[in-house]
């Protein structure tokens, strides 16, 4: 059996890990993982991801999950351009300096307007106007500090969240925009397509109440992760 | 110009690279940056690290930040021996999950006991709810678990059978909750070891 990718497209590791495959013409099953519908906390997945979160590769018999992992793992399995993950000692080194610093200040800060305006009030929990405020600084700052510290292969197309939300974090930031048209284009427009449909989409069928009620034992993870939102 | 490597033993990244150098022989000049007397925030070590965080490595004029930035920049310069991080393409993928899990994972969930647990009532005189001790020590808890299950199970170390970055960063993090706090009983954290290193 060929390369499989778990993902669900809602995820922001996920469609970096989709986005890098498809770009790269990495030639996958996608297997989506609805997590509205709690097919992540099926027996099934569990069997694949005892963490029960996406994204997950599965190659043969060798399963890996975190992101940043299964892109490593991408580009030196497919021997991909080098600029995604250079050879050269220090250029790759400033690669991982990036992601660590992603992981502390984007992940988990960026995602919080999906929590506020669409996940909590889809199960009826409205998060506190000073979680929402805190937040919104926590991202300025944040890009603050990308523009003025990181500029280089952005590979993850993690502000798109915020701006899919009403929340234009490039407006007044014309480093960060530039960025942002350069990667696009390299991308393609037909793959960031693909890639944010189902993000892009989203306040819509929220306010059609397209979305699936997530069940019970979905609630209560969901409610677990609200609960973390500082 | 040798190696400069900004660290306080007092961070459980710096003594994660601190070691890993010293094991390696890999030669390089110790400059402390004593968090408690704020050092990291002044103007010079700003020019090292403008995040103002420890750990932070100066080349020559090369500068980086970020822990297994440094560990993966010291292994590849260094050639250190493969078990660290080995070449083998699927034994790598499992250090390089390890390394991204542990950050949002148990770094966070031990970073959170230790402030609940001991910075805010001790230090600093603050209560914490009972509840919000609670799962904090609960959501270690969790952390602990699937390091066990899913990390470790019957494995010598981490990854397979050699040591490698995955055990260092593990052991550091894991060690400093040690030294912190009271014992595992009273904080009602598992119950179980935590794991051995072994030689």
């Amino acid at each position: 059996m060929g390369l499989e990718l778990y993902l669900d497209l809602l995820s922001q590791p996920c469609r970096a890990v989709y986005v890098f495959a498809k770009k790269n013409g990495i030639s996958f099953q996608l297997n989506t993982v609805d997590l509205l519908k709690g097919q992540h906390v099926s027996e099934q997945f569990l069997q694949l991801n005892c963490q029960r979160k996406v994204p997950v590769l599965k190659d043969g018999n060798f399963v890996l999950t975190e992101s940043s992992a299964i892109l490593m793992y991408l580009s030196s399995k497919y021997q991909v351009a080098d600029h995604w993950y250079p050879a050269d000692l220090q250029a790759r080194a400033r690669v991982h300096e990036y992601l660590g610093w992603h992981t502390d200040n984007v992940r988990g800060i960026f995602g919080v307007p999906l929590w506020t305006k669409v996940l909590g009030p889809l199960i009826g929990t409205q998060i506190p106007e000073e979680k929402v405020e805190r937040n919104r600084k926590n991202m300025f700052e944040s890009l603050q500090r990308l523009e003025e510290k990181f500029f280089g292969n952005g590979t993850f197309l993690t502000g798109h969240q915020p701006v899919a939300l009403g929340c234009n974090l490039f407006e007044g930031r014309p480093q960060l925009t530039a960025w942002r048209v350069r990667v696009e284009e390299f991308l393609g427009a037909d793959l960031c397509q693909q890639a944010l449909g189902r993000i892009l989409s989203i306040r819509e069928q929220a306010a059609k109440n397209a979305l699936p009620v997530p069940y019970p034992e979905v609630q209560s993870r969901m409610m677990l992760r609200i609960a973390r939102i500082p | 110009m040798v190696l400069e490597l900004y660290l306080d033993l007092l961070s459980q990244p710096c003594r994660a690279i601190y070691i890993f150098a010293k094991k390696n022989g890999i030669p390089f000049q110790m400059q402390t940056v004593d968090l408690r007397k704020g050092e990291h925030l002044s103007d010079a070590f700003a020019q090292v690290n403008p995040m103002m965080k420890v750990p932070a490595m100066k080349d020559n004029d090369f500068t980086l930040g970020e822990s297994v930035a440094i560990l993966l920049y010291l292994t590849h310069k260094y050639k250190v021996p493969d078990h660290w991080y080995p070449q083998d393409l699927q034994a790598r993928a499992r250090v390089d999950e390890y390394l991204a899990w542990q950050h949002t994972a148990l770094r966070r969930s031990c970073l959170r006991a230790l402030w609940h647990k001991v910075m805010f009532p001790v230090f600093l005189g603050e209560r914490v709810p009972p509840e919000t001790l609670a799962a904090t020590l609960a959501e270690l808890d969790v952390n602990l678990r699937v390091l066990e299950d899913k990390f470790l199970q019957d494995k010598a170390f981490l990854v397979g059978p050699h040591i490698s970055l995955a055990d260092l960063v593990a052991i550091t993090e894991l060690m400093h909750f040690i030294g912190y706090s009271p014992s595992s009983r009273e904080t009602g954290v598992g119950g179980r070891k935590e794991p051995e290193v072994r030689n």
